[in-house]
């Protein structure tokens, strides 16, 4: 069996935002929508699951809080614990307010980066990789749906007709 | 428009009538003279710990004697030395002697007398330390209940003030509830002032430095003189808070006249009067802070001080206008308050409570890490006497409210919202507890009946006064050029 697909294209945002509301109402699988710019309200109208990344960069904060408590304490307190200028390094906790800039920029450190790494393979992004675009013009001023045909091929293309589409194309994916 | 429940009206009632009486007890029984500190010192010292403490006096006590005696030892041996070296044959030698002599044994009698003198001399001004710790505390508590939810409103002005010359448009469905809140400043400013004019009239010892005796003793408070006086003190607390008054009155005035008007008009001007008090409540929130809190403690001064009140009150006001709203729309009274618009002040919450950490951090860390002494001991009395209330603010301002409000969904949540609420404004309560207390009680702090009792008083003297403004005028602007959008507000 071939894999077809249809590609729908807008090009206003409401437009595009009524045909997903449609097409997700006539129960056909929406798989992947090409927009120039964020739509607000898009991934609500698609039901798509809402992220995970904040909970991410909170657990890579603790990390780095950790990681900044830790190593100071290793280095500071029981590595060569020397008098520097009175500052008492008996323990952690009597030194602590000296640590806290390098505590929270650590926290800060992690919790950015890692998240934005997580971002990056989780959205498959890299130099060099090849870029996946159906069609150039999403990427300035038009809006592209993607949906899955079945053997329905006749009725997708009369329904995305009728949600205002200024283009409707079936393509064979690959 | 809103109606005052009856409940509620009660329950400010009683909550008044308990306070007053609280506050009666607090101020019956604080100790009137040094017998009384004596009766209480000595009673004290029956426990286990005072008995710790009189063995350490009397051991200090003999280790006094002995060097005393090694004085007077010295001393005679000091004559001996005369007398060897003095020409023996001679009468008038002998005479010599014999008034060289005297007067040292004199000296050292007298030098006994003294000690003695000022051991007791220490005492009476241990005593007189003591009564007037005691008879601060039921002030103090006062003081700080009175100026706490002051400045709880004022910090609702100010961010009234910020909402209008921003020109949010999410928040014009709160401005009422705002205005409701802020309508306490006047009658807390009329008690705060009457405080101020009896410390200046010597009814307590709040402020140290309006005592004359102390600032001719104190070189350091007389250098202070030109700025901490009382009529210069004074009258700045008049200007500042007559020019908050008349901000909150005509910007109500101005909002309340846009309802009925044809054009905008009313709401330009509210807008420039907002920038206009902005820039005033800097200058003089800043200048407050030196006046009726820096000052309780003269020796010691801090930059960010001002900076650090204000962030203070400003999130406990964020905090007040939240639970207030949280409030009217459980009663069903705010219909275009949605959960968008309680999420954003949640954010606020959150965001200034992590603002008043950095500012209490970079206060603290700076102080701690030059170690000055005269800026230090500051910090040592607060963390030696008060550790527990000293450390618990943090917990309760920041590490609370962070690890609470840091959740998007648990901003929308009406119990957790309600619950970080009270967490936060009970740690600024504590906060204000802490810049206070320890320059006018020190060691003798308790929370006890005086400070609850106070608590008690203006939360519900603030409730009957904010819930009773608010019936005065419908709860939704009508002609705010923003109303439609904060209607429809959505995040």
């Amino acid at each position: 069996m071939s894999n077809k697909v249809i590609y729908a294209i807008y090009n206003d945002d409401d437009i595009l935002m009524d045909a997903v509301k449609q097409t997700r109402a006539a129960h056909h699988h929406i798989e992947e929508v090409f927009t120039p710019f964020p739509v607000h309200g898009l991934d609500k109208a698609m039901g798509l699951a809402p992220t995970r990344l904040a909970i991410c960069a909170f657990l890579y904060g603790c990390v780095g809080l950790s990681f900044a408590t830790w190593m100071m304490n290793y280095i500071m307190i029981e590595d060569w614990p020397q008098d520097i200028g009175g500052k008492p390094s008996f323990s952690y906790i009597e030194n602590m307010p000296a640590f806290v800039p390098i505590m929270f920029e650590l926290t800060v450190f992690f919790a950015a980066h890692l998240m934005v790494i997580t971002f990056y393979m989780r959205s498959r992004l890299w130099p060099f990789k090849q870029a996946e675009n159906p069609d150039v013009r999403t990427t300035d001023d038009h809006f592209l749906m993607e949906v899955a045909v079945r053997d329905n091929e006749e009725e997708l293309i009369s329904f995305f007709q009728s949600t205002g589409a200024v283009e409707v194309k079936v393509i064979d994916k690959h | 428009m809103y109606t005052f429940s009856s409940k509620l009206k009660t329950l400010s009632f009683i909550l008044m009538a308990v306070g007053i009486l609280g506050i009666g007890y607090g101020f019956y029984t604080a100790p009137k003279d040094i017998q009384e500190v004596e009766a209480l010192l000595a009673s004290e010292s029956h426990g286990g710990h005072g008995e710790a403490k009189h063995e350490v006096s009397a051991e200090a006590g003999a280790a006094h004697d002995a060097t005393e005696s090694h004085n007077v030892a010295a001393a005679d041996k000091k004559v001996e030395d005369s007398k060897v070296v003095m020409p023996v044959e001679t009468d008038t030698a002998k005479v010599m002697n014999e008034t060289t002599v005297a007067p040292v044994e004199v000296i050292s009698k007298i030098n006994r007398e003294k000690h003695v003198v000022n051991a007791e001399e220490e005492h009476a001004e241990h005593l007189n330390h003591v009564l007037h710790q005691l008879q601060n505390k039921p002030w103090a508590a006062f003081y700080v209940a009175c100026i706490f939810f002051m400045l709880v409103s004022l910090g609702v002005l100010a961010f009234y003030a910020i909402q209008q010359v921003a020109q949010a448009g999410w928040s014009p469905v709160l401005f009422r509830v705002m205005q409701g809140i802020t309508s306490y400043l006047p009658v807390g400013s009329v008690i705060f002032f009457i405080i101020l004019l009896l410390s200046g009239f010597h009814f307590n010892h709040l402020f140290v430095w309006l005592d004359p005796a102390v600032v001719a003793a104190d070189k350091l408070i007389a250098n202070k003189a030109g700025y901490l006086n009382f009529p210069f003190w004074i009258i700045r607390a008049a200007i500042f808070l007559i020019g908050w008054n008349l901000y909150q009155y005509y910007s109500r005035k101005n909002c309340l006249a846009q309802d009925e008007a044809n054009d905008n008009l009313n709401y330009k001007k509210n807008f420039n009067i907002s920038a206009i008090f902005l820039v005033f409540f800097i200058v003089t929130e800043s200048i407050m802070s030196w006046d009726w809190i820096m000052s309780i403690d003269p020796h010691w001064f801090s930059t960010l001080f001002g900076w650090y009140v204000f962030s203070s009150f400003f999130v406990s006001g964020i905090t007040v206008i939240a639970l207030v709203t949280l409030y009217l729309k459980s009663k069903g009274l705010l219909e275009h308050v949605n959960t968008s618009h309680i999420h954003d002040l949640a954010k606020f919450m959150f965001g200034f409570s992590i603002f008043w950490t950095y500012l209490w951090f970079s206060q603290f860390v700076l102080i701690w890490y030059a170690n000055i002494p005269e800026e230090v001991t500051y910090f040592i009395t607060r963390i030696e006497i008060y550790n527990l209330p000293f450390f618990t603010a943090v917990a309760m301002n920041f590490i609370f409210p962070l690890l609470i409000l840091i959740n998007t969904d648990f901003k929308r949540i009406t119990w957790v919202l309600v619950m970080a609420g009270v967490v936060m404004l009970l740690g600024h309560y504590l906060d204000f507890f802490l810049m206070i207390m320890p320059g006018t009680v020190g060691d003798r702090w308790f929370i006890g009946v005086s400070e609850i009792a106070s608590i008690l008083f203006f939360l519900g003297l603030f409730i009957f006064v904010v819930f009773t403004a608010l019936t005065k005028s419908p709860l939704l602007p009508k002609r705010n050029p923003f109303i439609d959008e904060s209607k429809h507000f959505h995040y």
